[in-house]
C-alpha cells in the first residue's frame, strides 16, 4: 500500500513549493516568429585549432558557431577549407540533386507509389558537403535523413527509389521501410529505424579498424533528439576510452517530429557541448553553411585518421519540413520559422558564393536545376518498369523466409511452405 | 592455455579414460581453451567485456589470453552492455568475429535493443550485405546464492527473437565444442553459460557435497580444434519411460533424481534451443510416450511453452498423458529462498511420479 506525503509544514517555511519545468518552444502555430535569441556568429571569426590538439582546446567552440560564407557570400576565416570551383559546383549538384529527388519522391508518396517518405529539405549541407570531406570508402553510419551521402557518392538513383518502392528491384528485397537504404559497396552502413543505435556500432567499427591498422575511419550521424539515447552515452564512453577515429554528426535540425530540441536539453547547453564531459573534441558548426560543414569533417577526419580522437561535430540547421510524410509541421510549429530562419538556406548560399567568386551564374543554375529534375524523372520511370508498393512486382515469397539465419532452419522452412500455400488461397493464378 | 584444474592430476585419472588426445576439465577451463583456440585460429576473433582483460573475467573464463594474445585481442571495456553488444555488432560489420561477455546474463538488459534490433536484424535488412557474426557469452541460471540480479535466466527472451541462435551447454566437452560452432557461425549466438556448473554437475541435492567434473565421463574434453554442430541435441540418458526434455544445469538435476528414483526416463540435453532439435525431440517422444518439461527459468511463456506446443502438434497421437512442466516460479530469484525456488529434485520427482501413473 503507498502511503500518502508527508504534509507540508503550514507556517514558517519560506521555501516555494517545488514545480516542474516542462520545455516549450518559442513558437506554435500562428504565434509570429522572432529568432534574434539566436546567437549568429561573424562568419570567419572562430579559431581552427590543429586537428591534433589536446580536446580541451575544442571547448569554446562547442558553443560558438563555427562559420565561413558571410552574407557577402564570400568566404572568410581559417576555416575556410578553400575548395576549387570544381569541387564546389560539385557539392551545389550534389544538394540540388538532392533536393530535386525529394520532391519527386514526396510526390510519388502522395500519389501512392509507396508508403512513406522523409525529405531533407534545409538539412542538405550536413550531409552532402560532410561526405564529400571524408574518403569514399570511411564507412558512414547514417541516420534517416542522410539521403545526400549516397548521393555524393554516387549510388544510382533508380537503386534509392527501387527501395523507396520495394517493388522487385529492391536489392534489400522489400523489406525495408522506404528510404532505410543500405550499400556496402558505397560504405554506407544499413539504416535502422531504431534510434541512435548505429552511434556505438560506429565506434565499434572505428576500433576495429583501428585494430587492424586499417587507415578507414567511421562517421555517424544522429538527430539532437536523439541524443538523448542511451546508445548516444555509450557510443561517446567507448570512443572517449577507445579513442576511437570516429566522429559523431549531430545533426540539430531544431525538430523531433513535434518535440522541439528542449526535450533533448537545450535549453541548458548546445549538443557539441557534449564533448566537453567525455573529453572528445566538440565543434559546433553552421549546418546550413556547406563549407564550414565541409570544413569541420574534414578537420575531425584528420583528427580521426591521426589517431588524435574522435570528434562530436553539432551542424544548427533547420527541418524545413515535416519530419515525414506521415506529420503535418503546421499542427505544431508556426509556419513562419522556416522563413525567419536566420542561417538561410544551403543552397542558396552555396549558389550565392559561386556566382560571387564569379564561378557560377543564375543561368547555369537554372539549367542544372532541370537536369537535376529530369536526371530524377528518368530514374523514376526506370524504377517503376520495376513496380511500385502494392502492385504485385514485389520480390517472390520466400525470400520473406531468408537471410533472417544464413541456412533456412526447419521451422522457417514450415513456415515458408505456410505461406506459399496461403498464397494460393488468398491470390489464386 | 587450457590447464588442469588445480585439484587434478593425471594421476587421479583412470588409465582407461585418460585418451592420449583428451584432458579433463571442468567447464570454464573448456570454455577458455575454445577460446584460446579460436583466438589463435583466426585473427578476426576479439573477446571483449567488463573484467575480461588482465583480469581474466570474474569467472575466469578468459584467464591468461589476453597476456598471450594482447590487449587488441582480449580486452576490458566500460561498463556499458548497449556499448558492449553495440560495438561488437560494428566490429562484425568491419569483418571481425567478437566474443563479447555480458558478466551476468542478468545484465544483458541495457544492451538488448542491440541484440533484438540490430545484431539479429543486420542480415535480414541488409538482405546479406552486412551479417553480426557475434556470440554473446553470458553465464546464467541460480544457485549460486546470487539473488535477483545474479540467477536470472532469460533464455526465452532470446529464442522469441527472429535472428538470433540460443546455445547453452551441459558439460565441459560440450561447452568446448559448442562455443567454437558458435564463434565459427555467422549468424549472432547467444551462448549461456549454466554458471552453476562451472566447476561441477550440479545434482540438485543442495545440501550434499559439490561433485568436481573430474568424475562425470563428459569433463573428457578432446585436446584442440573440434565442434558440435549447433542444433543438434544429445541424449543423456536413454530410457523408454518418458522423454525428459532440458538443457543447461537442469540436465543433471534431472539425471540425478532418475537416478535416485530407478526411472528409466530418456533426458534429452537440447543443447541449442534455437534451432531446436525437433527431430530428436520427436524420436523420444514418440517412443516413450511421455514427456516432462524441464527449465530453471520462469513459467510463463517459458521455453518450456514452446516446447510441449511442439510436443503436441507433433506428437499427440503418441502421448498417453499431458505434457509436463517443471520450472521456476513466476517470482524474482529469491536469495534466501534459493533452495524453495529452485526446481529441484522434489517438484521434478512429483512430475515423473505424475507421469508414471498417467
Amino acid at each position: 500500500m503507498g502511503s500518502s506525503p508527508p504534509p507540508r509544514p503550514p507556517h514558517g517555511s519560506n521555501k516555494p513549493a517545488l514545480s516542474l519545468h516542462v520545455p516549450e518552444p518559442h513558437f506554435r502555430p500562428g504565434d509570429p516568429v522572432d529568432f534574434s535569441f539566436i546567437e549568429v556568429s561573424k562568419p570567419g571569426a572562430q579559431p581552427r585549432p590543429d586537428e591534433a590538439c589536446e580536446a580541451a582546446e575544442t571547448g569554446p567552440l562547442t558553443t560558438d558557431l563555427v562559420r565561413v560564407l558571410g552574407d557577402d557570400n564570400q568566404a572568410h576565416g581559417p576555416w575556410d577549407p578553400k575548395l576549387d570551383p570544381e569541387t564546389l559546383r560539385d557539392m551545389l549538384r550534389h544538394m540540388a540533386l538532392v533536393r530535386a529527388f525529394d520532391e519527386r519522391m514526396y510526390r510519388g508518396q502522395r500519389q501512392g507509389k509507396t508508403s512513406f517518405y522523409m525529405k531533407c529539405t534545409g538539412e542538405e549541407a550536413t550531409s552532402v558537403a560532410a561526405a564529400m570531406a571524408l574518403a569514399s570508402d570511411d564507412m558512414v553510419f547514417p541516420s534517416y535523413r542522410q539521403q545526400g551521402i549516397l548521393i555524393a557518392r554516387g549510388y544510382p538513383l533508380v537503386e534509392m527509389i527501387n527501395q523507396i518502392y520495394s517493388n522487385r528491384g529492391d536489392k534489400l528485397k522489400g523489406r525495408q521501410l522506404p528510404i532505410m537504404y543500405s550499400s556496402r559497396a558505397h560504405s554506407f552502413f544499413t539504416i535502422s529505424g531504431n534510434l541512435a543505435t548505429q552511434l556505438p556500432q560506429a565506434v565499434g567499427w572505428a576500433m576495429a579498424s583501428a585494430i587492424r591498422h586499417d587507415s578507414r575511419i567511421a562517421a555517424a550521424w544522429v538527430g539532437e533528439g536523439s541524443t538523448a539515447e542511451n546508445d548516444f552515452h555509450a557510443a561517446c564512453t567507448f570512443a572517449a576510452v577507445y579513442n576511437a577515429p570516429v566522429i559523431f554528426n549531430v545533426v540539430n535540425n531544431q525538430w523531433a517530429i513535434s518535440s522541439f530540441s528542449g526535450f533533448a536539453g537545450s535549453e541548458r547547453t548546445t549538443f557539441a557541448a557534449r564533448a566537453v564531459g567525455y573529453g572528445i573534441a566538440g565543434l559546433r558548426v553552421d549546418g546550413n553553411d556547406p563549407l564550414a560543414v565541409y570544413a569541420a569533417e574534414q578537420w575531425a577526419a584528420n583528427r580521426a585518421r591521426a589517431n588524435a580522437g574522435p570528434t562530436i561535430i553539432e551542424h544548427f540547421t533547420y527541418r524545413a519540413e515535416g519530419h515525414s510524410t506521415s506529420d503535418d509541421p503546421s499542427q505544431y510549429r508556426s509556419a513562419q520559422e522556416r522563413e525567419e530562419w536566420p542561417l538561410g538556406d544551403p543552397v542558396d548560399r552555396l549558389k550565392k558564393h559561386l556566382i560571387a567568386i564569379g564561378e557560377w551564374s543564375e543561368e547555369q543554375q537554372e539549367a542544372m536545376d532541370l537536369a537535376c529534375a529530369e536526371q530524377v524523372k528518368a530514374a523514376t520511370k526506370d524504377a517503376e518498369k520495376n513496380g511500385i508498393l502494392g502492385h504485385g512486382l514485389h520480390h517472390p515469397f520466400h525470400t520473406m523466409f531468408e537471410d533472417v539465419f544464413e541456412e533456412l532452419p526447419w521451422h522457417l522452412e514450415e513456415q515458408a511452405a505456410q505461406a506459399i500455400r496461403e498464397r494460393k488461397i488468398k491470390w489464386p493464378e | 592455455m587450457a590447464r588442469m584444474s588445480a585439484d587434478l592430476t593425471e594421476d587421479d585419472i583412470p588409465v582407461s579414460q585418460l585418451e592420449a588426445s583428451s584432458r579433463r576439465m571442468n567447464m570454464i577451463e573448456a570454455i577458455n581453451d575454445a577460446l584460446d583456440i579460436m583466438l589463435s585460429h583466426d585473427p578476426s576473433v576479439i573477446v571483449m567485456g567488463e573484467d575480461v582483460g588482465y583480469f581474466g573475467g570474474v569467472f575466469r573464463a578468459t584467464a591468461g589470453l589476453q597476456a598471450k594474445y594482447g590487449k587488441t585481442r582480449v580486452f576490458d571495456t566500460p561498463i556499458s552492455e548497449c556499448g558492449i553488444i553495440g560495438a561488437a555488432v560494428g566490429m562484425g560489420a568491419y569483418g571481425l568475429r567478437p566474443v563479447p561477455e555480458i558478466q551476468f546474463a542478468d545484465y544483458i538488459y541495457p544492451g538488448i535493443d542491440q541484440l533484438i534490433s540490430e545484431a539479429a536484424r543486420l542480415r535480414y535488412r541488409s538482405a546479406g550485405e552486412f551479417i553480426a557474426p557475434l556470440t554473446v557469452r553470458s553465464p546464467f541460471g541460480g544457485g549460486i546464492f546470487g539473488g535477483q540480479t545474479h540467477s536470472q535466466s532469460p533464455e526465452a527472451i532470446f529464442t522469441h527473437v527472429a535472428g538470433l541462435k540460443t546455445v547453452i551447454p551441459a558439460t565441459p566437452r560440450d561447452a568446448k565444442g559448442l562455443l567454437i560452432a558458435a564463434i565459427e557461425d555467422n549468424d549472432p549466438v547467444i551462448f549461456f553459460e549454466p554458471k552453476r556448473i562451472y566447476n561441477g554437475p550440479f545434482s540438485g541435492y543442495y545440501d550434499k557435497p559439490v561433485e568436481p567434473w573430474k568424475n562425470h565421463p563428459d569433463s573428457e574434453v578432446p585436446e584442440g580444434y573440434y565442434r558440435i554442430p549447433l542444433g543438434k541435441a544429445r541424449v543423456a540418458r536413454s530410457g523408454d519411460a518418458m522423454t525428459i526434455l532440458t538443457y543447461g544445469t537442469m540436465v543433471h538435476v534431472a539425471q540425478a533424481v532418475c537416478q535416485a528414483k530407478g526411472v528409466d526416463a530418456e533426458i534429452l540435453d537440447l543443447r541449442t534451443l534455437v534451432p531446436l532439435d525437433v527431430e530428436a525431440v520427436e524420436n523420444s517422444v514418440q517412443k516413450t510416450g511421455k514427456c516432462l518439461v524441464v527449465h530453471e527459468a520462469t513459467r510463463t511463456s517459458g521455453f518450456g511453452a514452446e516446447l510441449a506446443a511442439l510436443v503436441q502438434e507433433r506428437c499427440f497421437y503418441h502421448l498417453e498423458a499431458p505434457v509436463e512442466r517443471v520450472t521456476g516460479f513466476d517470482t524474482p530469484y529469491p536469495h534466501s529462498l534459493e533452495w524453495a525456488y529452485f526446481p529441484g529434485p522434489v517438484r521434478i520427482g512429483d512430475a515423473i511420479d505424475k507421469l508414471l501413473e498417467a
